[in-house]
């Protein structure tokens, strides 16, 4: 067994600002394990525009926001090992790895960070009934196909949820030659941004079916077509509403579930609303030591916001590992009406830092206001024109907002009447 | 000419070829389908029957009892994955209790031991996520559970390594008796046996009846099945059954030799045998029945849905013997077929080489060692395993913590995987909760590599299901070309 100061799981965005943020607070005993030949995670197979807006002020390719922070940690010296995959965490922090070059490793580490990113939800999730024949694809898996080893997984598509990545492929798809027939949502708004609606399917007039489902797959070896339905307000199907589809591939985009198996091993307090670990307002979990960032967290609309979060884990981190743990009681952070999965779910009591809330609206809320409430006394508000569940909130409470805390806070959904 | 042709390579087929394997003969296994078990036995329950419902003096009885007694050591020796972790069979109201009754006069008359009628307070304390509504149970502590695709596999390997041919995709289409041999038909040309073994699953009636048997006739029945996730805690150790009816087991709640949790299946007649797509319908009245046994069940952890369709033959018992001269068969194979598979393949054995004087082999090659997979290892021998192959160092599934080097030794087996199925049932690897998404791609690669073929041309089971249409470049030129 190695001991380490610093075992950062995940080499994608969130495990690289991570190991930025704790090495430039000076951590050095560290290492990043990441389980693909590449760091960069998910972003390698991501090769549109569109990240690094908030962050760095221009649009960039996924790969390219990517190798800014691999640049970065190599002009620093973290090592990033790769083709590393992670078996187990203990509660000891006791981290189990294998790779074909190093064999078996037994790492103990002072502090871990958790960035493993996240999975798409497969067909048996959604118990689609039909045949399992070839053509069926969630959208991330046909993204590697495309953009990472340049096959075509079909020529005309359905795209099943319209999730971002769901959105990105039917305009991918598009431009290399297929025929995307249309993109069926089970709830009555989109899950994906607004400008991946515009840009991947209103530029291609590519139709959106809302509160539509794929109600059969047809095929014996290959799929042949897809039966679609529209649902009722309960979500099931209404019978003589079917559309049928001829179609050789169906691509699901029906969300991300963070990948949180690791955590689990770690007996990691999991949250049931957001699949990722309960954290404190530093993203440490329930498990001292053990801080979580990224889509392993919560699933975020946007890079930057995995980075910043990710960033702030590493100084975490590195401040335990630099002048111990300075865990103390913490007041709740719950969610009202209209307001699921809010991270963190704790904060400190008495701390004096800002903290930003984030959360997805329940609904589609126009004109409306997220209100953070501690006790009958409002702790802070945002407004916008519109919240969406498609695209995460945040909303900041200010330093000596959070120092006046004094009891378990709630976030909700406020309309105007 | 071949001494033996035999049709089917399911559990059946390949437990007969490896019973027959022992002798001097060459022997042919044919299959219409691309891989070993892709019929039946690739979708059934996986349960290994102690033999408490068959009708005592039947064929299903007698050789599910000898079947059931078989599979401990012959699981072990094949390396197959088994367990006797028993199963209860629950009566929810007074009246079911008199069919346990029958059902354990039956066990017993069959041979069947341990039997015992238990109470409500019993079943609850063995298993508490059982229905507070459940009034008794049928307590069959011999029952087993076992991977029926990789009991198919390994038979089928140690056939292979002791001569037998596996030929795929071939479709016997009619068989006749020319004089001294026979002579099949196929998709591939004509195929000449000296004898003939019918073990055609679906189609085993339509060979029967042309080998010039008493008319049989095979109703397809379709059974739906739900699979969960792994979990953390099984919700049941024991094979939950409910009362049968005369469609067949009933819905069951059981644990897999892997740690899933299995639901189903229904029964439904269908008139054709490869229709295994899943219904809504069929779906919903799964789920439905298993909360009767199971309140507690949520499908949140649903991975996957699947149908298998198993070989009703009309008069209700199997049909394993002699049909004609020189023409065997081990038809009608529902449940408990898999069971019965190799007490199946013992009788057959014992009845060809009576009727055909076959002689002993001097050496018979014992199975092939089957690794342990890299998931059930200890740290001590993954080190071990890395260190001989450091492609055991290189995850490929994550769900399923499937390697590298099992996936290649998978594809190079005797009878080797030739999909991403085939792989799939002989790894694992795409079987766990992301259902492939992240290592399909990378097992797509790999039975490129290993086949010698493009990348294009890798299917996800039969001709016709490749994966990958094309090239990028290929989609550009046409797109420029348009």
């Amino acid at each position: 067994m190695t001991e380490k100061d610093l075992v950062i799981i995940g080499g994608g965005p969130a495990g690289l600002a991570a190991a930025i943020g704790a090495w430039e607070d000076g951590i050095r005993d560290m290492v990043v394990l990441e389980r693909e030949k590449q760091a960069g995670g998910i972003l390698r197979q991501c090769i549109h525009n569109g990240f690094g807006l908030h962050r760095f002020g221009e649009e960039l390719t996924g790969p390219e926001y990517a190798q800014r922070d691999i640049d970065r940690a190599k002009e620093l010296g973290i090592p990033i090992q790769c083709n590393t995959t992670v078996l187990s965490v203990t509660e000891e922090k006791v981290v189990t790895c294998v790779s074909a070059e190093k064999g078996l490793e037994i790492i103990h580490a002072r502090a871990i960070i958790l960035a493993m990113g996240c999975r798409e939800r497969p067909r048996g999730a959604l118990g689609t009934p039909g045949t399992r024949c070839a053509g069926i694809y969630t959208a991330g898996t046909a993204q590697k196909f495309v953009n990472l080893e340049g096959f075509m997984p079909g020529k005309r598509v359905v795209i099943l949820g319209s999730g971002d990545i769901g959105l990105i492929m039917a305009r991918r798809m598009t431009l290399q030659g297929a025929k995307v027939l249309a993109c069926v949502e089970l709830m009555p708004f989109s899950s994906g941004l607004n400008r991946n609606i515009v840009q991947c399917l209103q530029d291609f007039d590519i139709p959106l079916y809302l509160s539509h489902t794929v109600t059969n797959v047809e095929g014996r070896e290959r799929l042949t077509g897809v039966t679609v339905s529209e649902v009722g307000p309960d979500r099931k199907p209404i019978p003589g509403t079917e559309i049928h589809f001829d179609c050789d591939t169906l691509l699901l985009s029906v969300g991300l579930i963070p990948e949180n198996e690791l955590s689990r091993t770690a007996k990691v307090e999991l949250s049931p609303v957001t699949s990722g670990a309960v954290v404190n307002d530093l993203l440490e979990t329930s498990v001292p030591g053990i801080f979580s960032c990224g889509n392993v967290l919560h699933v975020h609309d946007l890079v930057d916001f995995v980075s910043e979060e990710s960033f702030k884990a590493g100084h975490a981190a590195a401040d335990l590992i630099l002048h111990g743990a300075k865990r103390s009681d913490t007041i709740r952070v719950l969610d009202g009406e209209g307001v699921r999965g809010t991270v963190p779910q704790m904060i400190r009591r008495g701390s004096a830092d800002e903290v930003r809330l984030m959360f997805r609206p329940a609904g589609v809320y126009k004109n409306a206001s997220a209100v953070v409430m501690c006790g009958d006394r409002e702790v802070a508000r945002k407004r916008a024109m519109i919240f969406t569940p498609g695209e995460m909130a945040v909303l900041p409470i200010p330093g000596n907002k959070v120092a006046e805390l004094d009891g378990d806070i709630t976030v909700k959904m406020e309309v105007k009447a | 000419m071949f001494d033996i042709l035999i049709v089917g390579a399911g559990v059946v087929g390949s437990s007969v070829a490896r019973a027959l394997s022992r002798y001097q003969a060459s022997i042919l296994v044919v299959d219409a389908a691309c891989d070993v078990a892709e019929g039946s036995s690739k979708a059934n329950s996986g349960i290994v029957h102690a033999g408490y419902d068959a009708v005592p003096g039947t064929l299903k009885a007698k050789l599910n009892v000898r079947g059931a007694e078989m599979y401990p050591s012959l699981c072990e020796e094949l390396g197959v994955p088994y367990r006797r972790n028993g199963a209860m069979i629950l009566a929810f109201s007074e009246d079911d209790r008199s069919t346990l009754k029958k059902l354990y006069d039956q066990g017993i008359k069959n041979g069947v031991k341990e039997l015992r009628i238990i109470e409500k307070e019993e079943i609850l304390a063995l298993e508490p996520q059982t229905s507070p509504e459940v009034v008794c149970a049928l307590l069959v502590p011999t029952s087993g559970i076992v991977s029926p695709y990789e009991m198919a596999f390994a038979l089928a390997d140690h056939a292979a390594v002791n001569g037998v041919e596996f030929r795929f995709q071939t479709k016997v289409d009619s068989v006749r008796w020319e004089k001294d041999h026979w002579e099949a038909e196929t998709n591939q040309g004509k195929i000449q046996a000296r004898i003939l073994v019918n073990c055609a699953g679906a189609s085993s009636a339509d060979l029967h009846n042309q080998m010039g048997g008493e008319k049989a006739e095979i109703i397809h029945r379709r059974g739906q099945y739900y699979i969960l996730d792994h979990p953390d805690v099984l919700p049941f150790d024991h094979t939950m059954f409910q009362c049968p009816t005369k469609m067949g087991k009933g819905i069951l709640v059981a644990p897999t030799v892997h740690g899933n949790v299995l639901l189903g299946p229904t029964a439904e007649d269908i008139q054709d045998p490869l229709d295994v797509a899943t219904t809504a319908e069929g779906l919903e009245s799964v789920l439905k029945a298993a909360r009767l046994t199971w309140p507690g069940l949520s499908v949140r952890t649903a991975i996957t849905n699947f149908s298998g369709v198993r070989a009703h033959e009309i008069h209700g018992d199997f049909m394993v013997g002699k049909v004609a001269g020189h023409a065997y068969e081990a038809a009608g194979m529902e449940s408990p077929g898999l069971s019965a598979a190799p007490a199946v393949g013992e009788m057959l054995e014992e009845i060809i080489v009576r009727e055909e004087g076959l002689e002993k082999k001097a050496q018979w090659l014992p199975a092939p060692v089957h690794p342990r997979p890299f998931n059930e290892m200890t740290d001590q021998e993954r080190q071990a395993a890395i260190e001989a192959d450091p492609l055991y160092g290189k995850i490929i599934c994550r769900c399923e913590v499937v390697t590298e080097a099992e996936i290649r030794a998978a594809i190079r087996r005797p009878v080797g995987a030739t999909s991403v199925d085939g792989v799939k049932r002989r790894t694992r690897a795409g079987m766990g909760r992301c259902q492939g998404g992240f290592c399909s791609p990378r097992v797509v690669e790999i039975l490129a590599e290993e086949l010698h073929i493009p990348m294009t041309s890798v299917r996800k089971g039969g001709p016709g299901s490749e994966l990958l249409v094309g090239t990028i470049q290929e989609a550009m030129a046409k797109e420029a070309e348009a």
